[in-house]
């Protein structure tokens, strides 16, 4: 099997009603592997914004560029190498606070990892990270071991840098 | 105006004066308009939705210009989607109407409600639900622009019945833009060159022509390009026509049950030169070995379907007539000269092609003998519907075609039934030709309903009933395949199809001997009404020789091939 990556894809489309399920669903009938899907507006009236992260080879992505650029709400599609676009990702992590040690090493975790701490309560501490989705990962590894209650992340989004 | 008329003048204006439709409820505004409009925009009346749907393709597939069907909410509009994905399959372009509850319903699981929206939306190339009787129009002119441009394909349009009878109250638009679509139509001069510096340098060439050139109306610069080159053609099953078959550099159609000579070229060829051909497995086999010994020309107009089964050496993105076009005057630059050594190795097994083995004996008439005698009584001009299955393959094996959209057959989705009705909308067409429609007694019954519409609608084809009780395409594959093991193939009484058609006021001849093929051909051609033929044919004939699915091209089998894998004696 060729070598499977992690891919990353923006999209311009016209803000029609139904063309997040067209996109979402021509990736389901063509068999791509979503791993994040984020769409949002723009600057231009009627025309939003989407980002993919689809798993696959060489092969998958330039067919996955192809298949989007034929669906006639979409305007514009990029690929976003991640050494050419800026990339990020918003978690937030409910924590639990067994004992006092615990709070500590949290909070200590937190202020390295330059998260910010948006809830405390008796029982939980609620970090807010942003950042690439490979430092997402390993906070979230990180703060395992304390028990996290609940993760949600919003999937990746990215602009290019030139 | 309201909404419905805006629909109708909207038709006019894009060139339609008849549709094809069956009413209800959600639609009766729209086709209230009508009346409003007669002289200028009729409607067939079908007896069934899909059958709408089908005769819409029928007709653009043998005019290329957009076929329209209408039908009611609910299971109207569901009715129709066999018929869109068909279209979606084969790059036809059709535009169905389907009416819908009024916008204030919408999602409450009204009366006749469904999410065609929703429904559509894999099946379509683009799927529209208007929303205020402003909207009608413009949506109506983007549809066809959708619909006709680039590849062709069906578009949807959802109609809920408030916005056909409210106002419009805007001027309907002049014209359209869409800022997502735009079609690579000129191919790059780059590519062009490239491709007619390899076509110099081929030592055995060959031609692969697919049903982009009918769809571009290619075919006579297709034929100078040819002429110039003197390399062979073969073509897809659904191209057949686009290149005359009488021609003596034709080799016929290729794939799983194309023309021996032509997988053998495929096999042997060192430069296959594709024209508006997607690849399809029912020519390729196994895509790991085909055409391996050879490089791949890729001309389509699609970018996503270059690189999408096989691997390409030159890709060519545009239309296929100013890829033929562009090829034809940079290969006038260049010295060509025939490659002899191979359009005589080529011939003379064509000539083995050609001068088929006779068939055993049989007590009924053999598919291939109806093939032959139609092919006898055929005008260039005449058009050749088909059904889908062994029918379907003798015909496009035994039959010739000379001209474009003159072959026209469901291949991508080889919907059973799809037949009658296309052959329908093919003679709405085209009234001034003859056309014939070839069918299984399992398809012709999936949509035997349409002879009231040729009843009433006075539209006189010509329906030949390959009738042998079987879903003979199945039972082939199980007698190969599955030792016998036959299930669920067996139709049993077959109906008496002359008694049906005369049930329907219409006409029917039954032939059971090969002697009286022809005169029954003859009277039905003169008849002034549709005449059902019943021709009782052999029971368990097969259609090969034959590419074993998912396999090796290099490997078809059967009929007169001289062992699996052996083509010719010599070879």
């Amino acid at each position: 099997m060729t070598k499977q990556k992690k891919h990353v894809i923006s999209m311009l489309v016209e803000d029609q009603p139904g063309v997040l399920t067209r996109i979402a669903g021509m990736f389901a009938r063509r068999g791509f592997n979503i791993d994040t899907i984020t769409v949002g507006k723009t600057t231009k009236k009627g025309i939003s914004k989407m980002v993919i992260t689809v798993i696959g080879d060489d092969a998958t992505l330039e067919q996955v560029e192809k298949q989007v650029n034929k669906l006639i709400d979409t305007i514009k599609v990029m690929e976003m190498p991640e050494d050419k676009s800026v990339i990020r990702e918003l978690c937030l992590v409910k924590v639990s606070i067994s004992n006092k040690k615990a709070k500590e090493e949290i909070l200590r975790y937190t202020k390295i990892y330059k998260t910010k701490i948006v809830d405390i309560t008796q029982k939980y501490v609620t970090a807010e990270l942003i950042g690439t989705p490979a430092k997402i990962d390993a906070f979230i590894d990180l703060m395992k071991q304390f028990g996290i209650k609940e993760v949600s992340r919003t999937g990746v989004t990215a602009v290019s840098r030139s | 105006m309201n909404g419905a008329k805006a629909i109708v003048e909207t038709l006019l204006k894009q060139g339609v004066d008849v549709t094809f439709g069956f009413p209800g409820g959600a639609v009766i505004p729209l086709f209230d308009a009508y009346l409003n409009y007669k002289g200028k925009i009729k409607n067939i009346l079908v007896r069934h939705e899909q059958g709408a749907a089908h005769a819409a393709e029928g007709y653009a597939r043998a005019s290329g210009k957009v076929g329209v069907c209408i039908a009611t909410s609910g299971p109207g509009a569901t009715n129709l989607v066999t018929g869109i994905m068909d279209a979606y399959m084969d790059s036809v372009p059709i535009i169905a109407f389907g009416g819908q509850v009024p916008t204030s319903l919408i999602g409450n699981d009204a009366f006749q409600e469904s999410d065609m929206m929703g429904i559509t939306l894999p099946i379509t190339k683009h799927n529209f639900q208007v929303r205020n009787p402003n909207q009608m129009s413009p949506i109506i002119m983007k549809s066809f622009k959708i619909a006709l441009e680039g590849r062709p394909g069906p578009v949807y349009i959802d109609l809920p019945k408030d916005t056909q009878v409210g106002e419009v109250t805007e001027p309907l638009p002049r014209e359209v833009t869409i800022q997502g679509f735009q079609p690579t139509l000129k191919p790059n001069p780059v590519q062009i060159e490239r491709a007619a510096e390899a076509i110099v340098n081929a030592e055995r060439p060959l031609f692969l022509i697919g049903h982009g050139v009918e769809i571009s109306n290619a075919s006579e610069e297709l034929a100078e390009l040819v002429n110039l080159t003197k390399i062979p053609v073969t073509t897809t099953f659904m191209a057949k026509g686009a290149f005359d078959e009488y021609s003596p550099l034709s080799l016929g159609t290729v794939g799983m049950h194309g023309r021996k000579i032509a997988n053998y070229a495929t096999v042997n060829t060192d430069l296959l030169i594709t024209i508006g051909c997607r690849f399809s497995d029912r020519i390729t086999g196994n895509l790991k070995t085909y055409a391996e010994n050879a490089k791949v020309i890729h001309a389509d107009i699609d970018p996503a379907e270059i690189g999408k089964n096989v691997k390409v050496d030159i890709p060519i993105v545009g239309d296929a007539k100013n890829t033929i076009m562009g090829l034809t005057s940079e290969l006038k630059k260049m010295k060509i000269k025939e490659k002899t050594k191979w359009t005589k190795e080529i011939k003379k097994y064509k000539a083995c092609c050609d001068t088929c083995v006779k068939e055993k004996p049989s007590k009924r008439i053999h598919p291939k003998d109806v093939m032959l005698e139609l092919n006898d009584i055929l005008k260039p001009d005449d058009i050749v519907v088909t059904g889908v299955g062994q029918h379907q393959m003798f015909a496009g094996h035994f039959i010739k075609r000379s001209k474009p959209r003159t072959f026209i057959s469901s291949g991508g989705a080889g919907t059973m039934g799809f037949g009658f009705p296309a052959s329908i909308g093919a003679k709405v067409a085209k009234p001034d030709v003859n056309v014939f429609l070839i069918d299984g007694d399992g398809s012709f019954q999936m949509t035997i309903q349409e002879l009231g519409t040729v009843k009433e609608g006075n539209i006189k084809v010509i329906p030949i009933i390959m009738n042998n009780s079987y879903l003979g395409m199945v039972r082939q594959w199980l007698e190969l395949f599955s030792d016998k093991r036959y299930s669920e193939v067996y139709l049993g009484t077959t109906p008496d199809f002359v008694k049906v058609a005369e049930a329907y006021g219409l006409k029917g001849i039954r032939v059971k001997k090969k002697e009286e093929l022809a005169s029954a051909l003859k009277r039905a051609v003169k008849n002034d009404c549709t005449t059902v033929i019943d021709v009782q044919i052999e029971e368990e004939s097969n259609i090969l020789p034959m590419l074993p699915p998912g396999g090796n091209v290099k490997d078809a089998f059967g009929g007169c091939m001289v062992a699996p894998g052996k083509f010719f004696e010599d070879d």
